[in-house]
């Protein structure tokens, strides 16, 4: 794996290093030389990469971003062959301990882990703490449960089988989602735990979230999770949830943000699904960025330290933070923005902050 | 004379090189898995508990084991009739026929469409069919993958055993005539018998094919990560569960995935080195 990864980087670095050959060449300016890279998390992929085209066209810093897995952003960071690294979960104290120097976390946006299923004709499912328990881990086999039938009274469930659909491969996506019920429930937490990959009591798996929801839209009776930036593109049918004060909410990019309207600490680890917010949607998580806090390693210069940092600090700033929801990402809460800028502010060069 | 040189050293590096990367890829795989198999030890090959949770992480093989050689063997026999009327049919009956020429070329198409066009094909033509049937967890499962799978090793297993079959030699076949065979008892009493390894051989090449397919399998198998108890439930395949799975993986995890890989290799291995030896010794 190690020698697969870095050759997918020394492929990324090579050819950048082309690309900045035949610029130079053309044009010549100082700000074009530098280069950025990183890798990480696929989830909030198309976000970065549109921002990092945008950032190109304004200052002419270009940056190359790898989807490898929050895995593999981590790796690379650790590795010290990326300027930064990308997560959808953030390193835990051992994680911290075992990086050769101190990291910070940077949130840039919010996404949320959506309920999806497949039943023509029902529309508006609600979906209580105790039913998600009971559906995914195999309690409730058919959709016409007296369960289901008394938290939807409304609606006409037909005798259908449920056909629980999860990710067979290890994502971001499933950790948010086992987080998420491992809090609701102390029998998943008991039985299955949280992690990027679990071990099933009930179910069959698709790779990715284009072949979850594929399988769920071709699958009556079916359910399971996908995550919101692919099925906010979709236009999936989904389920409401209950948060935690009670309330059934849809996800949507407002309720989405929500989530992270409550206290964060200051270094923002802090996973934000059953959050208190009476009008959050509860699946819903930060992703972030990670960086060194000492920017001098590996003999970078420091207009490259700057250069990644003024990045990071435009991310966090209004314009960049508007075009999350554009391609289907939630922003973040203000209070979020000012805590990730003043983490910013502490990343150094030689023991000098690099922003003021 | 010089060039001659040059060819010979060529070749011969290049030769070196094959084997070096062969030798380095089981290298890769032996050192890989070596963590788990100090982990679990044999367990690993006989539990069928896989739990990648982290704090309790446990890592048995036997699910997919049981998914591999079962898929593989149920497409075996199910091939098994298609194959072996198609090849009696291109190789003695409509033997040097048209027919025969488009039916052989259709055959050997069959072996050129990619796995994941076959999983797509699966995945929306015969899954739907699998449940209008009431067969299986809504049409995914051990028996529709078997079922793909059957169809992809066709052509492997009637090319081979086709070719055996026109081998037979013609005057055999004539005595039989001439002693008042009919068509039937020529196939059974001498063309089988003359083939038989030739044709074992072709199945059994056939059948590593299976072991080791991937793409449609994992489109169509459900991805359960259970050893399971019947032929229509969800299961997991070895190569199935390493193309899912290795992207996040890492520690104790990556290096189970590793050795189901070799254990992959070792099987697919000694199933084509049988095959090979049936061949050696039939010429």
């Amino acid at each position: 794996m190690r020698v697969l990864l870095s050759f997918v980087l020394a492929v990324v670095l090579f050819t950048s290093c082309q690309n900045s050959a035949k610029k130079s060449g053309k044009s010549g300016e100082a700000s074009s030389n530098v280069k950025l890279t990183a890798a990480g998390a696929t989830f909030p992929m198309p976000y970065y990469n549109m921002l990092f085209k945008k950032y190109a066209k304004e200052t002419g810093v270009e940056t190359t971003y790898g989807g490898i897995g929050s895995g593999g952003g981590i790796r690379s960071l650790k590795d010290k062959v990326v300027d930064f690294g990308a997560s959808d979960a953030f390193l835990n104290d051992q994680q911290l301990a075992e990086m050769p120097a101190k990291v910070l976390h940077i949130p840039t946006c919010m996404g949320a882990v959506v309920i999806a299923y497949n039943l023509p004709g029902v529309d508006g499912l609600k979906l209580s703490n105790e039913l998600l328990e009971k559906i995914f881990m195999g309690e409730i086999t058919k959709w016409n449960d007296p369960a289901i039938k008394s938290n939807n009274p409304d609606l006409k469930l037909p005798a259908t089988d449920i056909t629980v659909v999860h990710r067979s491969d290890g994502s971001g996506t499933t950790f948010i989602f086992s987080d998420y019920m491992s809090k609701i429930s102390q029998k998943w937490n008991d039985a299955v735990g949280r992690g990027k990959s679990l071990k099933w009591p009930t179910g069959m798996g698709a790779k990715g979230n284009p072949g979850v929801a594929g399988t769920i839209s071709q699958t009556n009776g079916s359910i399971g999770y996908v995550g919101s930036e692919y099925a906010f593109a979709q236009k999936i049918q989904t389920a409401q949830v209950q948060n935690s004060s009670g309330k059934y909410i849809l996800p949507s990019i407002e309720s989405i943000s929500a989530a992270a309207k409550g206290d964060i600490p200051a270094d923002t680890r802090v996973s934000l699904t059953n959050s208190s917010d009476p009008d959050s949607y509860p699946i819903s998580g930060f992703t972030w960025i990670i960086l060194y806090k000492e920017q001098n390693y590996n003999n970078r210069s420091k207009e490259q330290a700057l250069a990644t940092v003024k990045l990071l600090n435009w991310i966090e700033g209004p314009e960049a933070q508007a075009e999350a929801s554009k391609v289907n990402y939630a922003p973040l809460p203000q209070a979020a923005v000012e805590k990730a800028k003043a983490i910013l502010k502490t990343v150094t060069y030689n023991g000098e902050p690099l922003l003021k | 004379m010089n060039s001659d040189k040059i060819t010979k050293g060529v070749l011969l590096s290049v030769s070196i090189l094959i084997l070096m990367l062969a030798a380095g890829m089981v290298y890769s795989l032996v050192s890989g898995s070596i963590p788990a198999f100090k982990a679990f030890g044999l367990k690993f090959i006989v539990s069928g508990d896989w739990d990648p949770t982290y704090g309790h992480e446990k890592y048995g093989a036997l699910p997919f084991i049981v998914g591999t050689m079962v898929t593989s063997i149920v497409a075996l026999i199910l091939c098994l009739p298609l194959s072996f009327s198609t090849s009696l049919f291109l190789g003695e009956y409509f033997k040097g026929t048209r027919v025969a020429r488009i039916l052989g070329l259709l055959v050997d198409l069959l072996a050129g469409i990619p796995s994941i066009v076959y999983g797509l094909w699966g995945f929306y033509v015969l899954r739907p069919w699998m449940i209008s049937l009431g067969i299986g967890n809504q049409g995914f499962g051990i028996f529709t993958s078997s079922l793909i799978l059957a169809i992809m090793i066709i052509p492997y297993a009637t090319s081979l055993s086709n070719e055996i079959i026109s081998m037979v030699p013609n005057d055999l076949k004539e005595a039989a005539y001439s002693l008042g065979a009919t068509r039937y008892e020529v196939i059974t009493s001498v063309i089988v018998p003359n083939a038989r390894s030739g044709i074992v051989a072709g199945y059994i090449l056939a059948f590593g094919r299976a072991l080791g397919e991937t793409m449609a399998v994992t489109m169509l198998i459900g991805n359960t990560n259970l050893v399971p108890t019947g032929l229509f439930q969800t299961g997991n395949t070895m190569a199935s569960v390493i193309a899912n799975q290795f992207g996040e993986a890492d520690g104790l995890k990556l290096s189970s995935l590793i050795a189901i890989g070799l254990l992959l290799f070792v099987i697919t291995g000694v199933v084509n080195a049988i095959g090979k030896f049936i061949i050696k010794k039939m010429s």
